[in-house]
């Protein structure tokens, strides 16, 4: 298992190289004066744009400026964003965690309720039952998360005032303990909301084809023939077999939500990643878009290693096979 | 469970007695009439064969006479179908499953792995079926006794295995020993050698073979292969289109087929190896 997982994270070594190279050159490639955008809507002087393009070492060789970039990120620095007049790591690791927040808050919603919704309906007999799950799901998964963040605003916050309207709430806080988390827990709850329920059906029509799948297998012939109850069959036999795209959807899913949910995040002005990278991409903060993009990368590649391991434990067959 | 008057002369003496089956599908707007009449039965500790070719009905007739019917459009299932007197096919599902546990039937299948729970190993999935779990002996005890049964030399690791693990032939002998573990009165094997190598095949039946002789249990075996019937079973049912169209002793009917039908499966199954000279 322990080789399993190393030869899993050394395939992924050259990966996040080329994925560094190929996209430092990218943004190299798109049209647009970087020091221009520092300025603005104003004339660049000559000596300004020098000192920049000297400091920054604008004029280098692109294959110079490509190499000097690599072995700087691989040393874990990321550059300078000139329009934050912060180091980009510094801002990366600040937002992360808001990201990462609020992910982790919508999947430990949106998980057990696809599974739920899932099981529900793939277990019925009832084709009414089955049905109106199945058109709520898809109507809600069809709902863009930017206009349903906007109805839950619109609701929950301002008519109802439960909720805070956007934001993480404030920067010095005097609450403490379980305080602090509620105070935080009501400006996560919206977003978090969206996110659930957007993923969640998602997730919802994954299981249930799954376990319509799996209850066509004959060893839940096998499981009745040996006279077991119907949720004995379902908890023992259909529940984790059922599970296995799950697993792959959910892991693709989280690694790039970690790259920031971007219109969810603009929404609700969750400073997070993904309102980072629109800002840069608005400032040609190009340092930043990319330090965003690697780590997004990183995440994603991540959680496919995560998503491997987690797979052959629930599947022995991969274990003996790989 | 319901303990219902026996009706029928001669019921008592049967396990398994079953009138008039008919299960039809709905497929589009066409009756498929897949079981169309039949009276079958079997006796206690006797081992019976039913034989026809793909579609003839044969492994509708078990499935529903042990109510593992698939989820398909049944249109008609009706019939008299009673175990030691006790209606099937008016049970409950609770009724059905003490039958299913203990001391009722049970059922192997023709293709092994899909039959078998992937994630699961192989101890578990028989400890799962034993006929009062968690008492008297341990379960890891008893799944042993059961593997070493089915003839494997070594219970503790194919106990530990999983399906994948083993060979196609163990798998089948894994399937017996999940079926056997209810100490069931009856089983089902439906085409329980098709989906193995030919010396593979020989194992089984003789270990099947055994188990029948040993335990005094009764055995369906459904089956297209004459050589199989021939081998194993006192009496044989041949199917075709739904209707039993002949039924009587092996030995009556390879010698003196009454049926058209019949003649032509003996026929066609001569040139198979015998293989009672090869040790059973």
């Amino acid at each position: 298992m322990l080789r399993f997982i190393l030869q899993r994270a050394l395939y992924a070594l050259p990966l996040i190289l080329v994925i560094i190279v190929v996209m430092f050159t990218l943004l190299h490639l798109i049209p647009g004066d970087p020091v221009q955008a520092l300025v603005g809507d104003y004339p660049v002087p000559p000596a300004y744009r020098q000192a920049i393009e000297e400091k920054y070492r604008l004029n280098d060789p692109f294959l110079t400026q490509v190499w000097n970039y690599v072995t700087a990120v691989l040393q874990g620095d990321f550059g300078y964003s000139y329009q934050n007049q912060r180091p980009v790591l510094a801002l990366i690791l600040e937002r992360a965690p808001r990201t990462i927040l609020l992910a982790s808050v919508g999947f430990a919603f949106a998980i057990p309720l696809g599974m739920a919704i899932g099981i529900i309906t793939g277990t019925t007999r009832s084709a009414n039952t089955d049905k109106i799950w199945t058109t709520s799901a898809l109507i809600a998964y069809a709902i863009p998360t930017f206009w349903l963040g906007q109805l839950l605003v619109m609701f929950f916050a301002l008519r109802l005032g439960w909720f805070p309207t956007q934001g993480i709430g404030p920067l010095v806080s005097r609450a403490h303990g379980f305080d602090w988390v509620l105070e935080r827990g009501r400006y996560l709850a919206l977003p978090a909301l969206a996110f659930a329920i957007h993923e969640g059906m998602r997730f919802a029509r994954i299981m249930r084809a799954s376990v319509i799948d799996t209850l066509s297998q004959g060893y839940i012939i096998t499981a009745r023939s040996k006279g077991l109850t119907r949720g004995q069959i379902i908890r023992r036999h259909v529940l984790r077999n059922s599970s296995l795209p799950l697993v792959t959807v959910a892991g693709y899913a989280f690694g790039s939500a970690l790259s920031g949910a971007v219109l969810l995040e603009t929404v609700f002005t969750w400073p997070g990643l993904g309102l980072l990278m629109v800002d840069s991409i608005r400032l040609r903060d190009n340092l930043t878009v990319v330090g965003v993009v690697i780590f997004s990368a990183l995440a994603v590649i991540l959680m496919n290693l995560l998503v491997d391991i987690l797979y052959a434990m629930l599947d022995p067959r991969i274990r003996t096979g790989g | 469970m319901t303990v219902s008057q026996s009706h029928m002369p001669g019921a008592a003496e049967h396990l398994l007695d079953v009138r008039n089956l008919k299960v039809h599908f709905q497929v589009s707007d066409r009756t498929v009439r897949a079981v169309d009449g039949v009276d079958f039965h079997v006796k206690p500790a006797e081992c019976v064969g039913v034989v026809g070719e793909s579609g003839s009905g044969k492994s509708t007739l078990v499935r529903a006479i042990s109510r593992l019917m698939p989820n398909l459009r049944v249109s008609e299932l009706s019939g008299d179908l009673r175990f030691e007197g006790h209606d099937i096919l008016g049970m409950s599902e609770r009724d059905l499953r003490a039958l299913r546990r203990s001391h009722g039937f049970s059922m192997i299948f023709q293709d092994p792995l899909g039959y078998l729970n992937p994630t699961h190993r192989v101890g578990r999935q028989i400890a799962e079926a034993l006929t009062f779990h968690g008492k008297g002996r341990s379960d890891s005890q008893r799944v042993h006794s059961l593997l070493e049964e089915v003839g494997f030399s070594d219970p503790k690791s194919i106990a530990h295995g999983f399906p994948h693990e083993l060979s196609g032939g163990m798998r089948q002998r894994v399937m017996i020993a999940i079926a056997l573990a209810s100490d069931p009165k009856l089983l089902f094997a439906d085409e329980p050698t098709t989906a193995l190598d030919a010396t593979v095949q020989l194992q089984v039946l003789q270990t099947l073979y055994r188990i029948h002789k040993e335990r005094n249990m009764a055995v369906v075996i459904i089956t297209h292969d004459l050589g199989v019937v021939a081998e194993l079973c006192d009496r044989v049912y041949v199917m075709q289109t739904g209707k039993v169209v002949e039924t009587a002793g092996t030995v009556d009917l390879f010698e003196r087929p009454k049926h058209s039908y019949s003649a032509r499966l003996i026929e066609l199954s001569a040139h198979r190896i015998n293989f009672r000279s090869a040790g059973l």
